[in-house]
């Protein structure tokens, strides 16, 4: 393709044609203001900060959606240009109730960073939305309307995940977003929604001040679980590059703020990865349901559940990993440990807002507990060190705690869309021949930012038809083609987010395709390391199935569970 | 059959709807624009206060109307078209319309009450069933319109024009809505060079008094004093005249101001709450120039489309020449 010069604020740079302004400033490191842009999103130009102004040309234009053109000469700044992204920031905050000392956003606000940088005055109009309703969905989402500049990025993702629970609704001369009325519409509660809004309007239902509550209690046990995916993200959170394994950081850190136990979830996704391979085997052999789906995305769950519930039978009664290790850890831990059961407080920190309505779902008790206590969000987690002051980039790594201290490499790729997939199949071809060591250990077809993805995968007498997707709205695309094709697949993988957990609602702002991929290679990285990368390789697995999980009815108790058609669940 | 677009091009047609395109240019580009499927479009929202001329034409002419969207249709071998009509004017000639039509491949379209969806790229997005918002241009909808088809998208009176011309019935002359403070509101078709003065006096609407109009729109019409009047109307060609003794500018600019409230898509910020914080200030009946100022600013220079960019000019002029601030 032909490259194309341009010169922004007098200097000359190369791009590739169809490219946008915008585009070609980030690339070179030209700070232009955005509030609305997503990379994941289609430019909508309403924010109206962005915009630039091109010599030779009447007006200003938005850098977001101007497509460049050969010799175009662009002006980022200028007095005029801060005048207007001043006046318009001001306008911007006038529908924004700051309640800044109590947002998940305080500490990292690219809102109120724009503030300070053109000398924005917040309280220059009265807040026009003061007594904006706030919603909540489910156990998940707070939708402050009170901070919403009405960007309507949530509305368009939502739409993308093929939940369209967002509506726009005329009111007191204004149109408005607010939770659909549909009763065709439920949340999903992804957190897609948060993760692409610029004001903190859409956020998790924040747990910070119970966990911390549990912690002060001289009563309770905190035992912290950590996520797959957020020891290669929390990172960003404290300014580190992105991709960087902070594993060892975060449990040195839980320790410091009081953590009775620092837990890996990454083992509870070996037990995960062996039970589901084992139920694959059993489905191909038994011809019984195919293809059969992962079941570890509890959004991808609800979402079977509420909007295509003829699917349920395909998902696999497989709980999910943080849900295995909180049963465990009530359980067999509890015995080992000579403690009561009821006084563990399990905090689970994870990537995602849906593990909060995972949680509250009582299927999962154990002995009349539930296996978890508490999620909080990547993002939450940062704030909580934070408000503890904990110097996260200096502080010395330490191991986590026996006995969930040490995954194998498939528990960690569970964080990147399409490493369930290949943990599951290197288990397979393991349990399949015997199991010898694998020559081919990773699944390369599988991994990648594509959001659809298909492989054929040679298991001996078994061709395996494998499809991977991540987003809803490609997992609506391919149920549509499973409807029309039920035998086109054998197993299927969905995980709501793009990229899967390390673009997961609950992780660091911004997050972006190219910041997914980072993520991602950074889990890829810790696996291609690891002395065992095969679940049924790990002494820790061993030794639980030989102790604890050795029938039956133990193993359908920890670690099995049942799905049920969802009515709406969020009616306001 | 392109001698139709000479014929526009030789009568200097204009587009009527306000912006003033050349017609038999506008024509043109959708002829020359690929596309297997090309779609025609009537547009008959008139959502302005005080412009009601295209009302009068379908009152009065539609058959001439419909004649001259079948002649696009052909012109640009379009084979399907759409008359996109305002709430009032779908109730009161639906019937009518549909009987003018009968067999010819023109759908009725009922607008929803906002004025912004009497924009362009808004009435293809609603057509389409999406959401009722301005689209990024380019593409113009010459090329990517309705389902991303070339379209022709012209007012009723463009269409009606279109018409006599190619029957070589055109005198030059156009559509002006007079009221307010005058004798004789209506609609009067008179020569399209008139001047303003020559409009009112020949319609017997010339006041006696002190007065301004505004002129070209009642909501984003330019706002002229009795001495600026020699000049003939532009945009949607209404003429509203006000007493200068018993007119009250904060109330014609609240209503402005609740109009374009009312009547925006709230897409982009400046609209949105440029023109809500414009009405917070007119409302406390206090001029605050520099506060006002940079709000109009920033609607003309930062806005999404071309209702922002538009709203601040009258009430700029009724601060400057009426309240003389």
């Amino acid at each position: 393709m032909a490259e194309i010069k341009i010169k922004i604020n007098g200097q000359e740079f190369s791009a590739e044609p169809n490219e946008t302004i915008l585009q070609v400033a980030r690339r070179n490191s030209i700070d232009i203001p955005t509030l609305c842009e997503h990379s994941d999103l289609d430019p909508k130009a309403s924010c109206r900060l962005c915009l630039v102004a091109i010599e030779g040309r009447k007006g200003l234009f938005t850098a977001c959606s101007t497509v460049i053109e050969p010799g175009m000469e662009i002006t980022t700044e200028s007095e005029e240009i801060s005048r207007l992204r001043k006046k318009n920031l001001e306008l911007l905050f006038s529908q924004h109730i700051e309640r800044c000392n109590f947002c998940v956003r305080s500490f990292n606000c690219q809102f109120l960073k724009l503030a300070k940088k053109y000398d924005v005055d917040l309280k220059k109009y009265e807040d026009r939305k003061l007594g904006y309703p706030r919603y909540r969905f489910g156990p998940s989402i707070c939708f402050d309307t009170s901070k919403c500049i009405d960007c309507r990025n949530c509305v368009e993702m939502c739409e993308k995940q093929a939940v369209g629970f967002f509506d726009l609704e005329s009111h007191n001369s204004f149109i408005e977003v607010i939770p659909s009325k549909n009763p065709q519409r439920d949340c999903v509660y992804c957190g897609q929604c948060a993760l692409h809004c610029p004001t903190g309007a859409l956020t998790e239902i924040d747990s910070v001040m119970d966990v911390e509550a549990a912690l002060e209690d001289k009563n309770k046990k905190v035992v912290f679980q950590i996520a797959p995916s957020i020891r290669t993200t929390l990172g960003e959170e404290f300014e580190m590059p992105y991709g960087t394994n902070v594993t060892g950081k975060i449990f040195a850190a839980l320790r410091k703020i009081g953590a009775y136990k620092a837990f890996d979830v990454s083992v509870a996704a070996d037990v995960t990865t062996m039970e589901e391979a084992g139920e694959l085997i059993e489905r191909l052999t038994q011809k019984k349901i195919l293809p059969m789906f992962t079941s570890c995305c509890p959004a991808w769950v609800k979402y079977v559940e509420f909007y295509a519930p003829e699917f349920i039978p395909n998902l696999t009664t497989v709980r999910s990993p943080q849900t295995i290790l909180g049963g465990l850890s009530k359980t067999y831990f509890a015995e080992k440990d000579k403690i009561d059961p009821k006084s563990i407080v399990v905090v689970s920190i994870m990537p995602c807002t849906a593990k909060k309505y995972e949680i509250t779902r009582r299927e999962f008790d154990v002995d009349g507990l539930p296996p978890i206590d508490y999620v909080l969000t990547t993002r939450e987690l940062a704030r909580l060190f934070k408000k503890r002051q904990i110097d996260f980039v200096n502080i010395e790594s330490e191991a986590g705690d026996v006995p969930w201290d040490e995954p194998t490499g498939a528990g960690v790729i569970y964080g990147a869309s399409g490493g369930v997939t290949e943990s599951a199949m290197r288990t397979a071809v393991y349990k399949l021949s015997g199991g010898q060591k694998l020559k081919q250990l990773e699944f390369k077809n599988l991994r990648g930012m594509q959001q659809a993805k298909e492989a054929l995968i040679d298991l001996g007498d078994i061709k395996l038809r494998v499809a991977v997707v991540n987003g809803l709205g490609n997992a609506k695309q391919l149920l549509d083609t499973i409807k029309a094709d039920p035998t086109r697949y054998d197993y299927v993988e969905v995980m709501a987010c793009y990229g899967g957990c390390i673009g997961g609602g609950g992780q660091p702002l911004p997050t972006t395709k190219e910041i997914r991929h980072l993520r991602a290679q950074g889990l890829y990285n810790i696996d291609e390391v690891k002395n065992e990368r095969v679940a049924d390789e790990s002494p820790i697995i061993e030794k639980l199935y030989k102790e604890f999980l050795t029938n039956e009815e133990i193993r359908h108790k920890i670690c099995h569970t049942h799905y049920s058609q969802k009515q709406k669940e969020n009616n306001f | 059959m392109n001698d139709i677009i000479e014929k526009l091009k030789q009568a200097n047609l204009t587009g009527r709807g306000g912006a003033g395109f050349p017609t038999g240019l506008k024509w043109e580009s959708v002829v020359r624009a690929d596309g297997d499927q090309k779609y025609v479009i009537c547009n008959a929202s008139e959502g302005e206060p005080n412009v009601f001329k295209d009302g009068f034409i379908l009152e009065n002419y539609a058959q001439d109307v419909i004649d001259g969207m079948v002649l696009a249709m052909e012109t640009i071998n379009a084979t399907e078209a759409y008359l996109y009509l305002n709430p009032n004017y779908f109730e009161k000639y639906e019937n009518k319309l549909k009987q003018l039509i009968g067999e010819k491949p023109i759908k009725l379209f009922k607008k929803p009450h906002y004025y912004i969806a009497g924009e362009e790229t808004v009435i293809c997005n609603l057509i389409e069933g999406k959401k009722m918002e301005p689209r990024q241009r380019p593409p113009f909808i010459s090329t990517s319109g309705l389902f991303g088809c070339p379209t022709l998208m012209n007012n009723v009176e463009t269409f009606y024009y279109a018409s006599k011309i190619n029957k070589g019935e055109y005198k030059n002359t156009r559509f002006y809505s007079v009221n307010g403070d005058v004798k004789n509101p209506g609609v009067y078709e008179l020569p399209e060079t008139a001047t303003i003065n020559e409009v009112l006096k020949q319609t017997d609407n010339l006041p006696e008094f002190e007065f301004f109009a505004q002129v070209g729109g009642g909501a984003v019409g330019e706002i002229l004093l009795g001495n600026e009047m020699d000049k003939p109307a532009k945009g949607a060609a209404s003429i509203t005249v006000y007493n200068k003794q018993t007119a009250d500018p904060f109330a014609i600019m609240e209503n402005w101001a609740d109009f374009f409230l009312n009547g925006n898509c709230d897409k982009c910020a400046p609209c949105r709450e440029g023109i809500y914080r414009i009405k917070e200030i007119i409302k406390q009946r206090e001029i605050k120039q520099n506060e006002l100022e940079l709000l109009f600013e920033t609607l003309e220079k930062a806005s999404f489309c071309a209702l922002g960019r538009g709203a601040a000019a009258p009430f700029r002029g009724i601060i400057n020449k009426v309240l003389n601030v």
